[in-house]
Formats: C-alpha cells, structure tokens, sequence
C-alpha cells in the first residue's frame, strides 16, 4: 500500500471553551480526491487551517511525506507546495483580480528595473491570470485589473480557486469552493479538480453538497464534533448513509457507538 | 517590454465592459463608480474649483509668486503627510509625526552647533533617529498589539518630552546656523523656475510623493502594504507577512518624518523645540482631503499630496481676499467632513 502524502495525528485545537479540534486525525493519499464532511461548526475548516498554517493546533502531529512539519503561517505551508482556498476566499477585495492571482509571489520585470528597482511585471501577471480564468471558463471577467469587490460573489469564488489551482503543486485544499457558485460554475469547478488529480496532485474538498462529493470524491473522511468519525468508500455507500453518519443518526460499521 | 495596446487585451476590455453596463445607470451612480476607479479625482476637483473660485475673488492670487509661495508653504506639512498616508493605507493613524519631526530637528541641530558633530553626519544621525522611532512604533503596534491610535497617542508624548529634554527648550538661532551649519537649512534655499521661486525644500516633497507613487503602484511591496491595509486576515491567509510589511511602513514614515525635519530647519530658519505644534493634525488632513479612507487600503499616494495644497490654496486664498484668519479654520474643517463623507459614500459600492 501507497504510504499517505499528508497526515494528521491527535490534532486538538481550543478556541477559549470551545474545542474546534478534539484529537483529530487526517490522511491524504497521492493522487486522489478526498472529501471532508460534517455539520455545520463540526471542525472541518479548523482542520484545513491546522494544515495550511494558518492556525497552530494546540496539540498533535503533522507529516508531509513522513516527515514532521509545523507551518507558522500559511507562507510556509504555500513554499511547501499546498495551496490553499479558504472558506473566506482570503482575497484583498480592492485589489485587482491579478494582484490578487500573485498575492506574496508577484514577478519582477527582467533585466535593471525589476532587479535593482522591484518594478513587477504586470503584462506578464496579467497575462497568465487571464489564462488562468479562461481554463476556468470565468469569460466574463477578463478585465483583469477590475477590483475584486466589484465582482459577483461566484467570480470571486473563481477567482480564488483559480490562484489555488495555478499555484498548488502538491496539494491543493478547497473549503467550500461551490458554495456561492451557479450550476455551470460548479460543473467548472468540478472539472477542474478532475483536471488538478490527473496532474496526479491530490485534493482536499470541504463541501456540504453531497451530489458533489460522490461524484468526485476517491474516499470521504466524515467529521463529526471535532474528530474524523470514519473514512468511507463513496462506491459503498449511499449519500443518505454519508448524512446519517456525519449527524450521527447512524453509526458506520467498524466505529465503536 | 509589451507595454504596446494588445488587439485581445482591447477587445476583452470591452466585452467586459458590455456586460456589465447592461443595467443603465443614473448619472449619480456613475459618479460614484468613477470615484471609486479614480479616487484622486475628489481632490483633483476641489483644487480645481477652488483655485477658480479663489482667482476670480482674490487679487493677485494667480501670481507666480503667490502660487509659488503656497508650494513653499505647504513643502515640511505635505512631507509629512506623506508618512502619514503610508501608515493611514494600513488602516493605521501617526499622531507622533509631528514630534518626530521636531524632535529630530532638535537633535540635527544640536549635534551640529553644541556637540561639534560634523554637520553631514549629524544629519545622518538624524535620519537614523528617524528610522529607530518608526521602529518603536511599528514594534509597538505588531508585536504588543497595541491600536496605531494609542501607540503614537503615546510616544507623540514621549518625542515631545525627550524634544524638551534635547534642545533645553532653546532655540538655535538663524544667525549661528548661517555660521556654523548651512547645510542644516538647504531645503528653505531657493532658486528661480521660469519666475516662480521655489524652495529646495519643494523639491524635497515632491521626489518623496514621486518615490512613493512609484513604491505603492510598481513593486510588490506596494501591493502588499495595500492588502494588509485592506484585509490584514485575508492578506495573511494570502501568504503575506502583515508584521513584517506594517513595520517597513512605520520605518519608512519614520525616516520621512526626519527628512521632513532637515526641510522645516530651511523653512523656520532656525531650530525650534516649539515648533510646528499643529503638524501631526495638519497632516492628517491632508491626507483624509486627499481622499485616502482612515479604514485602509484605499486611495492613491498622490490625494494627498493635492490635500496639502488645496488647504495653502484656501488659506493663500482667503487671506488675499481679506478675510479673517478664523475662516480658514472654518473652510478647513468642513473640507474634511465633507472628504470623509464623500469617502463613506464611495466605499458603499462594494457592499
Ligand atoms: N477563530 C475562532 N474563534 C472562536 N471559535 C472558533 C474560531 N474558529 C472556529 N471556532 C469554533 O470552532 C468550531 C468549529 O468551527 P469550524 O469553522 O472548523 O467548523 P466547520 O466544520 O468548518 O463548519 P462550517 O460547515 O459551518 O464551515 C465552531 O464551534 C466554531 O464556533
Ligand atoms: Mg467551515
């Protein structure tokens, strides 16, 4: 058996009385989609940002490719290759779209100007942004230097998954990356992520719309009042199983009641 | 380079355009959504109109003298609106400016005319004076934590206090700085352009808005400093380092503030702990006329820089046309509420 990319062992996380994270586990294998369900408040973005760096878990162990890791800020998790979409898109919302794309990772022009004076390359930013929104079929807003505010809030959405997928070189996190989107624009973001696993980088996907998450989820990791309750196979179960479990009106074989 | 129109660029641009203007718009709306693309505009509209206004009741305002008296009146308060304005862009406010300034005057002054320090290097010192105190600042605000407000409510007390402290509270005279430190005042030198007589000290103002506008819109780093004044979670969440960006920000007003300090020794002609006493106010308003939002992240580097002049205009302006020096206060204060009111209802669009 293949050995796990990413994991996560006894992670705990308080906030003051309220433990986001209560010893939770995680595992993500190379090359494939894994969904993360649960209710609302259940733990699931607690558990994406111990990962990504943006919040410090109180207690437990990462690995990434076996080897233990602590990211201070997701800076360091992003110059460990695992980009990140969080639910709050994190995206500055006067800012243009491609200042946004290149966020903490703007390219300099070539030659004296960028070297000695930092002046960026905007031709160039702009440019592979535009790319970057086409693949993802976002045509209505190739004015790449619109302020994000005045986009709708599924182009948003867009927009940010499409710096994760651009940048994301060994794992890419989506919170709830179709929560705000339309039909259409959830069949791109599905196909993209099909895309992103084909490139053989694999795929953490929060989301609360099960249609979804059985159709391109390799297995689904069910979190329930703070910890991973149980990973099942997406061909084994029904969605009204998935729900039962993760509101525990049901118990999933294997797990002690 | 590419800077040439790209034919595909061009037509996206207006496709993007097409599909969002579908809805008509009243002309209200549009002003706003022009304001909120140009945000410069506001002061631009007001210099303009008063300008205007004041050539046709003021006589003699539109001299080339005049004009160019404004400028000179305007350099040390518009340099120092420039600190202000990169620490108000990260949603942050400097009430200590001022006293920076002052102080570092005192301390380039002293070192030169008391302690013998070469003249050079005591404004070199003074200048890493500069540099330190923006340091403290910034310390004060990413490490402890504390509000911008009340960290420079704070050390504005402190400069003032340690301003006292380093000058004796006397004043280095005009005459003993003719003779025994020139240099301190090269920024009130001034020359002759085309018959306005301009000082060094305008100079000085505006290659530090021109290095500025260039830092804010042509480096990342001018990204970032906006991002963080926008969103500091989301510019964090981005992978950006806000401590390490909100601290090159106080450092660098810092290092203004003491170039501001060198400029006001030109412009006073001598060194003075009193000096310059409403400054840090002054400044600020520069900068809210100049049309950058106290809440951050908004707004071009060169509003303010128009702000500074519009208040010299109205001031030039009303005491040519021989009015009571009250109503200079008066037109001030209500240009503020009105920038702040006009920045509130820009904002608005993107909610
Ligand atoms: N910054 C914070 N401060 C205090 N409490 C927090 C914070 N972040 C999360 N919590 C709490 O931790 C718990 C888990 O929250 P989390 O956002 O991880 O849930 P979630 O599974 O992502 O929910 P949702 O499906 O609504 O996004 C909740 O009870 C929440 O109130
Ligand atoms: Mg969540």
């Amino acid at each position: 058996m293949t050995e796990p990319l990413l994991t996560a062992r006894n992670l705990v996380k308080r906030y003051g009385r309220v433990t986001a994270l209560d010893h939770a586990d995680f595992d993500l294998y190379p090359g494939e989609i894994l969904a993360v369900i649960g209710d609302n408040g259940a733990g699931k973005s607690s558990l994406i940002k111990a990962i990504s760096g943006a919040v410090q878990p109180d207690e437990g162990e990462i690995r990434l490719d076996g080897k233990p890791v602590s990211f201070a800020s997701p800076l360091d998790a992003r110059k460990a290759g695992i980009e990140t979409v969080y639910q709050t898109l994190a995206l500055s919302p006067a800012l243009s779209i491609s200042d946004n794309m290149f966020m903490g990772r703007e390219i300099r022009k070539e030659g004296i100007m960028g070297q000695w004076f930092g002046m960026l390359d905007k031709a160039k930013m702009d440019r592979f942004a535009r790319e970057k929104l086409t693949e993802l079929g976002l045509m209505t807003i190739q004015n790449i230097g619109q302020p994000v505010e005045t986009l709708s809030g599924g182009q948003r959405q867009g927009v940010a998954v499409a710096r994760a997928a651009a940048f994301g070189s060994r794992v890419i996190i989506l919170d709830e990356p179709t929560a705000a989107l339309g039909v259409k624009e959830s069949r791109r973001v599905l196909d993209l992520i099909l895309d992103v696993r084909s490139r053989g980088i694999p795929i953490v996907l929060i989301s609360h719309n099960m249609p979804h998450v059985f159709e391109v989820a390799d297995r689904v990791h069910i979190h329930r009042l703070g910890k991973r309750l149980a990973v099942i196979d997406p061909k084994e179960h029904s969605m009204s199983d998935a729900v039962a479990y993760m509101t525990g009106a049901k118990v999933p074989e294997g797990v002690a009641a | 380079m590419s800077d040439t129109p790209d034919p595909v660029v061009e037509r996206d641009r207006s496709e993007a355009v097409a599909s969002f203007e579908h809805h008509a718009r009243g002309p209200l709306d549009r002003l706003q959504h022009f304001l909120h693309r140009y945000p410069t505009m506001v002061p631009v509209i007001v210099l303009v109109l008063s300008l205007i206004a004041f050539g046709l009741i003021a006589p003699n305002f539109f001299s080339a003298f005049n004009l160019s008296l404004i400028m000179q009146q305007v350099a040390v308060v518009g340099t120092l609106a420039a600190a202000q304005s990169l620490v108000i862009l990260t949603a942050g406010i400097d009430l200590s400016v001022g006293a920076v300034m002052v102080m570092i005057s005192v301390i380039m002054g002293r070192l030169s005319i008391e302690f013998g320090v070469p003249v050079p290097l005591a404004i070199l010192i003074g200048l890493g004076c500069g540099l330190m105190t923006g340091g403290l600042n910034g310390f004060l605000v990413t490490r402890l934590k504390l509000p911008p407000f009340i960290t420079t409510l704070g050390t504005w007390n402190i400069f003032l206090a340690l301003n006292y402290y380093l000058s004796g509270r006397e004043t280095i005279r005009s005459q003993t700085l003719d003779a025994e430190a020139p240099l301190l005042k090269l920024f009130g030198e001034r020359f002759n352009l085309g018959g306005a007589v301009l000082t060094w000290g305008v100079v000085l103002m505006l290659v530090v808005f021109a290095v500025l506008w260039y830092a804010l819109n042509k480096t990342a780093w001018g990204r970032r400093v906006y991002a963080v004044g926008d969103d500091p979670e989301s510019a964090a969440l981005a992978g950006i380092q806000t401590n390490r960006i909100l601290m090159s920000v106080y450092m660098v007003a810092g290092f203004i503030c003491a170039l501001a300090a060198w400029s006001s020794i030109g412009r006073v002609g001598s060194v003075s702990p009193t000096s310059f006493f409403e400054s840090n106010l002054e400044s600020i308003t520069a900068v809210v006329i100049g049309g950058i939002s106290l809440f951050g992240g908004r707004g071009s580097i060169l509003g303010p820089l128009i702000g500074a002049i519009i208040v010299g205009v109205f001031n030039s302006g009303l005491r040519l046309a021989g009015v009571d020096v009250l109503w200079q206060l008066f037109a001030t204060g209500w240009l503020i509420i009105v920038a702040v009111a006009v920045d509130q209802w820009i904002r608005k669009i993107s909610s």
